[in-house]
């Protein structure tokens, strides 16, 4: 907030530039102003529109009102989409965050060849997740081949092997954030618990981790937003495969659902759109009480 | 940013080599098979990867670079059109967006009226929202606009992308003081030469970061261009590899394994040659919470 009241001042005492700039806007504002309602506001307020239509083309639809949130929460397959999506996120936060956590602390212990382990660590991050899940799935059918099944037909190991892919794929990239935060932890207090005769584990919990709380605000916040928008690597690595004979996608998330629900013919297209609604609902509020509760828990400056 | 990882007000005490540094490594060589396995298995028989994926190549199943020939040209889409087509899209994308929304960002803080406000709670309220959310009516948007070409797909990322690049832009603004400015206008330049002689070249470090996360994000995305570009005509990278995977029956593993080494090559190239840069950018662009 503080900040916010900074600029405003600034750009009032300088009147010197403000005057002779407030004209510009058609050159400095107006491109990207342009392109962010061709490729975001536009189809975001259509988007909530079509949703209580039901259409065939975005210029052919008809008004049916809430219908299509009825039929998108009577939807089996969205139903176990979103409890699936729910554990996924919450077993994938966690792994992530605890392992790249421990590798960020141990490269910060002052051993050799630290950055080069770092690289290492953080290349994964660079592939994309089609690619990725390409690989993996490689990996998996070479191992699943051993026991005679495959990722198409088991989904608890389709389910697990989503989640390895993940933290392989994202660790490298919370581990930056962890060491940026890491040698940002003043070091007279950890001498000073040291001095006062704590133990490691207790310097690590009381002095350490109260200190990083806004690495980990960050690295929980993107961590659950990335795995709750999974849709990438779910496609490449299982396409939601195994299906029952009700016609459920077993290892399906919320993201390829949506994806798959337009694609079933046109009728779902409104349902589709639908469910995007809802799950855009879900990433928003998700990402406000996240954020909320641990900036509550920051250490006050 | 800091490059070292030893903690810089510690006492200097010597990098030790000890059982961390062993362990490290074991989980290195481990953390790097899947890639590894890749590339092997590129040199190998289509039909020895699936039953034998673990296995060295040998004289029966070494097949050179036979799979790189068979892949490049395998299918009714040549490989390197979407070689080339990504490179167009992540290259021409990046340079927009930077150009754009730095000089949005610039007017968004300096001049901070109504306007600029509503737009620049709009970009920060974009970044919450999911693809999905807009993925049917953006393409519908972008066909009817003609943007569904690799040459104007661009137009889509910047109004994408917008949200985060200006966001973190407008932040390192605040930071530039004004008096530079003010002096530039004093001096009679105006206020275009005074945003491209003055404020630009004191963004660098903010451009290069945001340049690279834009980078990451177009050069690796795959559902915008799949929904946005006419495919029939525009492949890129992800694209053709999910085209090639994702047809199932036949598939010809050893093809698939030769362009994902190739497709991953770039991108080692690209990290080797600015890794500094990379990390930073990423650290930088975590703060954005």
């Amino acid at each position: 907030m503080a900040k916010k009241k900074k600029v405003d001042n600034t750009a009032l005492r300088s009147g010197l530039i403000r005057n002779t700039m407030c004209k510009w806007w058609p050159l400095f504002l107006l491109p990207t102003f342009a392109a962010f309602c061709i490729g975001f506001l536009y189809p975001f307020v259509k988007g909530i529109f079509m949703s209580f239509t039901s259409f065939k083309t975005m210029s052919n639809y008809k008004w049916v009102g809430l219908d299509n949130y009825a039929k998108a929460f009577s939807d089996p397959t969205f139903v176990h989409a979103f409890w699936l999506t729910a554990l996924f996120t919450v077993l994938s936060l966690v792994i992530i965050n605890v392992l790249a956590f421990a590798i960020a602390y141990g490269l910060t212990r002052e051993i050799r060849g630290a950055n080069l382990f770092r690289s290492v660590f953080f290349l994964p991050n660079l592939i994309g997740g089609i690619v990725l899940g390409y690989i993996w799935r490689m990996v998996f059918t070479g191992i699943l081949s051993y026991f005679n099944t495959n990722l198409d037909l088991n989904s608890t190991v389709g389910f697990w092997a989503l989640i390895i892919v993940v933290a392989w794929q994202q660790i490298g990239y919370m581990m930056i954030i962890y060491i940026a935060g890491l040698m940002a932890v003043p070091n007279d207090m950890i001498e000073a618990a040291k001095i006062d005769g704590a133990t490691g584990w207790q310097t690590l919990w009381n002095v350490t981790i109260p200190n990083m709380m806004p690495s980990i605000t960050i690295c929980t916040f993107l961590t659950l937003t990335n795995s709750f928008k999974l849709f990438d690597q779910n496609l490449a690595l299982t396409g939601g495969n195994p299906v029952t004979a009700t016609g459920v996608k077993l290892t399906e998330l919320l993201a390829l659902n949506i994806y798959n629900t337009f694609n079933i013919n046109w009728k779902w297209h409104g349902v589709a759109q639908a469910k995007a609604v809802v799950f855009f609902i879900l990433v928003a509020v998700i990402a406000l009480i996240q954020l909320r509760v641990t900036r509550s828990k920051e250490v006050q400056q | 940013m800091q490059n070292k990882l030893t903690p810089n007000k510690a006492p200097m005490t010597k990098p030790k080599f000890g059982f961390l540094t062993i362990l490290f490594a074991v989980i290195c060589i481990g953390y790097m098979i899947p890639v590894l396995l890749v590339l092997m298995n590129s040199l190998k028989t289509n039909g020895s990867i699936n039953t034998a994926t673990f296995a060295f190549p040998n004289a029966e199943t070494f097949m050179g670079i036979g799979n790189y020939v068979h892949g490049i040209t395998f299918g009714n889409y040549p490989f390197y059109y979407s070689v080339g087509y990504s490179f167009l899209i992540t290259v021409v994308s990046t340079a927009l967006i930077l150009v754009a929304t730095s000089m949005a960002a610039w007017y968004i803080s300096r001049v901070w009226n109504t306007m600029s406000k509503v737009v620049y709670y709009l970009c920060i309220f974009s970044m919450i929202v999911p693809f999905q959310m807009v993925m049917y009516t953006l393409a519908d948007t972008a066909r009817g606009l003609h943007l569904d070409t690799p040459f104007t797909i661009p137009v889509i990322y910047l109004g994408f992308g917008a949200g985060l690049a200006v966001f973190m832009f407008t932040g390192f603004v605040k930071g530039i003081p004004l008096e530079i400015e003010e002096a530039a206008a004093i001096d009679g330049c105006g206020t275009v030469g005074t945003f491209f002689r003055v404020t630009l070249p004191v963004m660098k470090p903010t451009l290069v970061s945001v340049g690279i996360l834009e980078i990451m994000w177009v050069w690796n995305d795959y559902l915008l261009p799949y929904l946005v570009l006419d495919r029939t005509k525009y492949m890129t990278i992800p694209i053709h590899i999910q085209y090639l995977q994702g047809s199932y029956g036949s598939v010809d593993m050893g093809a698939v394994m030769a362009l994902i080494t190739l497709s991953i090559i770039p991108i080692i190239v690209f990290y080797l040659a600015c890794q500094k840069h990379i990390i930073a950018g990423v650290t930088a662009g975590a703060v954005k919470g």
